[in-house]
């Protein structure tokens, strides 16, 4: 079998069904949680996974972060960590069209 | 427990409480990881007590909460503490044979908040499936299965493995993808409680482990991106033991049905130990200052070649209970590891289990009254 498909601009993406979200205060983190597991979101990780609580493309996610965050060039930063949620089965996909 | 998905750094916290809500279960398993004497534990939590120690366990920082048992079901207050659970922000986990479950009560799950649920087979079929459980309930199962999907949950679906229905790993793997299970986890048997008194009935062969393994991996990359396939290991077979618990007193908090918090649910076993009770202490106290906790934290408790191993910090020595087992000292090397001097006892383990005839010794079901005799002899 063929590895998933990487991610496209115009894919539709959110956070896994099923999947929560949340701040820990003793972790002082986000987590993203899910049957029986758990990870640990860093800053940046969490700056962006916050954008794909709804559905909404890949390049508006990468616009909206780029909006706020207008002093640094993180476009391939977001999509490479995008291409490894959806890797991990963190965020999932519907094809647009 | 070994489950599906990442273990994290708690920073000296507990992420993961799991709730033994009750040692009742309508099911016989061989492979059963309750304690053998788990008749004696009569005295159940309250439901006021549970509350208590799902807040408790919250403060201290746990997201992650598994209702077990025994059969959780059996309790009639499950619905209130999953509501409660949510309420706190848990990720709440229901670990279960499905006997006990309905359509009204799964409708209450959902709506009290409960996250996910995972499902237990005994085999493929109904034959092997209501032998190793020692009830008939491999259709009601099924109807379980698809009543959790109807419902929307996410569900991992277990099997334990052992001699008796491994060799049917692929079939297991496809009866998963029928059920649209999103998780399957294929967990060989772990030699504590029930399943060491039967070891002789279900350690497999090496062969049969290798072809399970290669199956198991085969699936891995069919289901990608459908289905997560979880191997849990072995560890029999491994030359390196298994990283027990992420190391005692790190991550994982039990609490068992009357109350006694554990490192592990195997851990009432070890002598020397006095496991502290919620009905005496504060969860916090029984965590970060009890001795039965502090026992085997950290390193300094290591010997001999774990003390100066340059892998202790992957696997901590390994399981203490299963250094206890099977050389009489927990706090001897995990003889898995082929560094113990003596894994020649599992070694030889797997050699003599498989030469003695299934005949020969009788398959020793977890039943109300066997366990009685365990209790009686003072067994544990």
């Amino acid at each position: 079998m063929a590895e998933p498909e990487a991610l496209k601009a115009d894919d539709i993406i959110s956070i896994t069904r099923h999947f929560r979200m949340q701040w820990e205060e003793a972790q002082q983190a986000h987590v993203l949680l899910y049957p029986e597991g758990m990870v640990t979101l860093n800053g940046p990780a969490a700056e962006i996974l916050t954008r794909c609580r709804e559905a909404k493309s890949v390049t508006q996610v990468v616009e909206e972060l780029q909006q706020a965050f207008p002093q640094d060039d993180i476009a391939a930063d977001v999509r490479e960590f995008l291409e490894d949620a959806y890797a991990n089965g963190w965020i999932c996909i519907e094809r647009a069209g | 427990m070994q489950t599906a998905g990442s273990a994290s750094n708690g920073q000296g916290n507990p992420l993961w409480l799991l709730a033994e809500l009750t040692y009742r279960c309508p099911l016989q398993c061989l492979y059963c990881s309750n304690p053998i004497d788990y008749a004696k534990y009569q005295n159940e939590l309250t439901t006021e007590e549970w509350m208590r120690v799902l807040q408790e366990g919250r403060a201290m920082g746990a997201t992650q909460l598994g209702f077990s048992g025994g059969e959780p079901l059996v309790r009639k207050d499950l619905v209130e503490l999953a509501r409660e659970a949510r309420r706190l922000g848990y990720y709440s986990n229901l670990i279960t044979s499905g006997i006990g479950m309905d359509e009204p009560r799964i409708a209450a799950l959902k709506k009290a908040g409960l996250d996910h649920i995972q499902l237990s087979f005994q085999a493929n079929t109904p034959e092997v499936n209501d032998y190793i459980g020692g009830a008939k309930t491999f259709e009601r199962k099924l109807a379980m299965a698809r009543l959790i999907k109807h419902y929307d949950y996410p569900m991992v679906m277990n099997v334990v493995l052992h001699r008796q229905n491994i060799d049917q790993t692929e079939q297991i793997l496809q009866m998963a993808e029928e059920l649209e299970a999103d998780y399957i986890e294929l967990a060989n048997t772990q030699y504590y409680g029930w399943a060491k008194v039967n070891r002789s009935q279900l350690l497999p062969t090496r062969e049969q482990v290798e072809r399970a393994e290669a199956i198991a991996h085969d699936y891995q990359e069919r289901f990608k991106g459908r289905m997560k396939v979880y191997y849990v290991v072995p560890d029999y077979f491994e030359d390196r033991p298994k990283p027990c618990m992420a190391g005692w007193g790190s991550v994982f908090l039990n609490v068992a049905p009357d109350g006694s918090a554990l490192p592990c649910h195997a851990a009432h076993q070890l002598p020397g130990l006095n496991f502290p009770n919620i009905r005496d202490a504060s969860l916090h106290w029984i965590w970060h200052e009890s001795p039965a906790f502090n026992a085997f934290r950290g390193e300094d408790w290591m010997k001999e070649p774990c003390r100066t191993c340059p892998e202790r910090a992957k696997d901590f020595g390994g399981c203490r209970c299963q250094a206890y087992m099977l050389t009489g000292d927990a706090a001897n090397a995990d003889p898995v590891c082929s560094l113990s001097p003596q894994h020649d006892i599992v070694l030889k383990a797997i050699d003599e289990d498989q030469v003695v005839p299934a005949a020969d010794q009788l398959p020793m079901f977890r039943s109300n009254k066997n366990s009685r005799q365990f209790v009686e002899a003072g067994v544990r």
